[in-house]
């Protein structure tokens, strides 16, 4: 199965990190994405830039409306994501345990809808 | 249902509905199948008689029923697979000669995955209750104050997620069985005491049964040794904890001779062979303490295990617990400083009881009044209620 793993944080904690300490989590991150790769659990993932950078667009009655900032301000923000392989919830959750933000945000372990070869009609 | 149907319900739901999700792979199938199967027996058993081997034939007869509603629903180009599965079960031609060593008993595997963390607690006892226990959503729902249709679709959605997001069926591994154990335990006792503290005896005896399920399932563990001789103690004292007009008794002024004495010694001997394992935990160290209510309370052996318990489960309750035991042991005043230590109970009724009671015992009048007050206005259980409004009164004359 396929699971997304949504990395969320306190964006101001990045903010208030050292060069030192912000090399060290990404250092921590790589040996984390290396790790999951040579297990065969990795499938993509990427960080995101800050929710300073974020842009919501809806469409209304044919409208496009633009808007600065994320779709929902929350005390903690969507910073970045994997999308791993796992044989059950067990095992994403044990990945997720391992993503080095877990220590300090959350990690939303989402599965995805299969796709539709795969769904029982 | 007729009786034998019924009992065969009772006994055997739980296990024919685990065989079957370890057969079909999906918890609704599963559970619709047995549900059928049970109408069937219902309707042929009474004519055509009992079988030898009630779950052999339950589970076949779930097991057939399955296949037809994946037929029915022409499944069969994607669910090969699971027909497979089922064609492994016993088939219906041997139906009279099945073994029901045959079957698998994978109830463990169904309580693990009912309770499994990533479902939120209602749908943990819920599930626990409706897949193990075999309860109606209709009496689940009346259990918890809650109406059937919010019950249902609380049921769906929990089975949905078991399907969607990948909950496995299994027992975990050793490195997460502590941790999920754990969550087990807490469900059962949840449900034991939703029974217990509402005065719902069924509700409680389900506990106890479930309870007695998971240690004979895992005999190696004393935790749900512990937990079974907690809920036996515990229970014991049923007939002596509301007077003739329903009011709460407290422990100390029940009248003993009321206590189920049987419930005691079972209790007793599950707590002494679950310490004997030398692996103590909070349900047995809990269990040792309810032990200590005798024809007397030991108290100084109470409070001990308190210590104990507090060193190993930190958390306020069972400090205030704890304070109760000592100012039995060791004198009101000095049990009455450490409740007065105590933070974060605010909310937590026992707490201005506890605290009202030592006050009293102390003549602190006004200030026990005070607490009494606080515990009234913090319950929305009626009969404390009204208890701690006798308290109140009798403070008064």
């Amino acid at each position: 199965m396929q699971y997304l793993l949504l990395i969320h944080s306190d964006e101001s904690r990045f903010e208030a990190m050292s060069q030192d300490e912000l090399a060290g989590l990404m250092s921590e991150y790589r040996e984390f994405t290396a790790d999951i790769e040579a297990n065969g659990n990795y499938v993509a993932g990427a960080q995101l830039q800050p929710t300073s950078t974020a842009t919501s667009v809806r469409v209304r009655n044919g409208e496009t409306l633009v808007t600065d900032g994320p779709f929902a301000e929350t005390k903690e923000q969507l910073g970045g994501y994997y999308l791993i392989e796992a044989k059950d919830v067990d095992e994403a959750i044990e990945i997720a345990s391992r993503i080095p933000s877990a220590r300090a945000g959350t990690i939303e372990v989402r599965p995805l809808v299969k796709r539709p070869a795969e769904v029982p009609a | 249902m007729t009786d034998a149907v019924e009992r065969v319900f009772r006994d055997e739901w739980g296990r024919a509905v685990a065989a079957l999700i370890r057969a079909v792979g999906d918890f609704e199938l599963a559970e619709d199948a047995v549900q059928d199967a049970f109408a069937i027996a219902a309707a042929r058993w009474p004519t055509d008689g009992v079988p030898a081997s009630p779950l052999a034939w339950i589970v076949t007869t779930a097991r057939n029923r399955a296949i037809d509603r994946i037929r029915r629903e022409r499944m069969l180009a994607t669910r090969q697979a699971e027909l497979a599965h089922l064609a492994a079960l016993p088939a219906e031609e041997d139906e009279e000669d099945v073994d029901e060593t045959t079957i698998p008993d994978e109830r463990l595997a169904l309580v693990f995955t009912c309770c499994h963390p990533a479902l939120a607690v209602e749908a943990q006892v819920a599930l626990t209750l409706r897949m193990l226990g075999g309860l109606t959503t209709e009496e689940i729902a009346r259990a918890f104050l809650s109406t059937e249709p919010a019950l249902a679709q609380r049921l769906v959605r929990a089975k949905r997620k078991i399907r969607n997001a990948g909950i496995p069926f299994r027992v975990p591994p050793d490195h997460l069985l502590p941790e999920r154990l754990g969550a087990v335990l807490a469900t059962l006792y949840l449900i034991f005491n939703e029974g217990y503290s509402a005065h719902r005896g069924d509700l409680a005896d389900e506990g106890i049964r479930l309870g007695r399920m998971l240690a004979s399932l895992m005999p190696d563990e004393a935790e749900p040794l512990g937990l079974l001789a907690l809920m036996l103690l515990q229970d014991s004292r049923r007939a002596a904890r509301l007077d003739e007009a329903g009011d709460l008794v407290l422990l100390d002024e029940q009248d003993r001779s009321l206590w189920d004495r049987t419930q005691i010694e079972e209790g007793r001997a599950l707590v002494e062979r679950a310490l004997r394992r030398g692996r103590p935990g909070p349900y047995q160290l809990q269990a040792a303490i309810a032990a200590c209510h005798g024809d007397e309370s030991d108290w100084v052996e109470i409070a001990a295990l308190y210590d104990r318990l507090l060193r190993m489960a930190p958390s306020p309750v069972v400090a205030l617990n704890r304070a109760v035991a000592v100012a039995m042991a060791d004198g009101i005043e000095a049990g009455l400083a450490l409740v007065e230590r105590l933070e974060g109970l605010d909310g937590y009724p026992p707490y201005h009881a506890a605290r009202a009671d030592l006050l009293r015992r102390l003549g602190r009048r006004e200030e026990a009044v005070a607490a009494y007050r606080r515990a009234h206005d913090s319950t929305a259980n009626e009969a404390e209620r009204r208890f701690f409004e006798r308290c109140l009164a009798e403070l008064r004359d």
